[in-house]
């Protein structure tokens, strides 16, 4: 089966429609394109963690990263999210691919690891950063994403915390590797900021699960 | 939600559940699609679910037909297997129904294919 290239993969990936009603609360912002493309491409060209493995995408939203890893040859994608308006969206962009083997569950990230007791191969999250009253979220996101697989977890997370994260995913039994530094806009949560977003350097790592 | 899905389901969210496991499945709306198969995933995946909770929901959708009962010695190379382990894992959805806790009897409604395991505060 010919491997789609990066650049056509983020084309389709741009008709991924954005969510209704964003809750700034949530976090909630789809993916890049461009970066989904490069996160998804990765795993499938240089870890083998794509084509044929079963893959839970934690904080699904519209389901960009998810759609990505069905389009370059998932078995399965489940997808979690705590919001159903997010969910929504999420199954009319499932239904404008053509697409088959997505399932979704509306979950919070507290209890996933109870609620779905099954391990997937391969989890893959952007997780939410977390806001001034729920900060590292992102490391609960992470924690119970390695909980979920069995060969690795791909997430992205502030190039600020660097040193925290990849110290958390040793302590949490893996070997982290930093894949990629990336930059984009993160819309801003706090109310009394002026500006409408900010730009934040972001690490994309691969945590791999220890046997 | 499909079976695969299904198949990986607890409520052991709930504080008062220990196992809550397998969630009962009342269906109101079953489809059933088609779905690519894929043979290595399909293969990867067996040794993976409980294979006798698949069966068990199966058949309580009504769609177990001929699915054995324990999976066959060499079931990577049966083809014929594999599909029919496609067909109910993956081809099957509950869209309108619930999800019930075998032990505390509560109810997770399932509505256009999703699963909602979200608890009130009380009950985490």
């Amino acid at each position: 089966m010919a491997r789609m290239k990066l650049k056509e993969l983020e084309s389709h990936l741009q008709e991924v429609d954005d969510f209704d009603e964003p809750k700034i609360l949530l976090e909630q912002y789809p993916t890049r394109p461009h970066i989904a493309a490069c996160m998804i491409h990765t795993m499938a060209s240089s870890f083998d963690d794509i084509e044929d493995r079963s893959i839970l995408d934690l904080g699904c939203g519209c389901g960009m990263l998810s759609i990505g890893c069905v389009m370059l040859g998932a078995g399965n994608v489940l997808g979690v999210d705590i919001d159903q308006s997010a969910l929504d969206t999420c199954q009319q962009n499932i239904e404008a691919f053509d697409i088959d083997n997505i399932d979704l569950v509306n979950a919070s990230v507290d209890s996933v690891d109870r609620v779905v007791d099954g391990k997937v191969d391969v989890v893959v999250m952007n997780p939410p950063f977390g806001t001034k009253h729920n900060k590292g979220l992102d490391m609960v996101f992470l924690e119970k994403g390695i909980k979920l697989a069995t060969r690795a977890v791909y997430s992205l997370h502030k190039t600020s915390t660097r040193d925290h994260v990849l110290k958390k995913g040793e302590a949490w039994g893996t070997k982290p590797q930093v894949l990629a530094e990336l930059r984009y806009d993160l819309p801003n949560t706090y109310k009394h900021h002026k500006k409408a977003s900010v730009d934040i350097q972001v690490d994309f790592i691969r945590f791999q699960i220890s046997s | 939600m499909k079976l695969l899905t299904h198949n990986m389901l607890t409520s052991k969210n709930m504080k008062t559940v220990t196992t809550g496991y397998p969630l009962i499945i009342q269906a109101r709306d079953v489809k059933v699609m088609e779905v690519e198969f894929r043979a290595e995933f399909i293969s990867r995946m067996i040794p993976k679910i409980d294979w006798e909770c698949l069966c068990r929901a199966a058949e309580d959708l009504g769609h177990l037909n001929d699915l054995p009962k324990s999976v066959p010695d060499n079931y990577e190379n049966d083809e014929d297997f594999l599909k029919k382990a496609h067909h109910v894992m993956l081809e099957v959805e509950v869209i309108n129904g619930d999800l019930i806790c075998p032990e505390s009897s509560r109810k997770f409604p399932v509505t256009d294919g999703i699963p909602n395991m979200l608890l009130n505060e009380d009950e985490i």
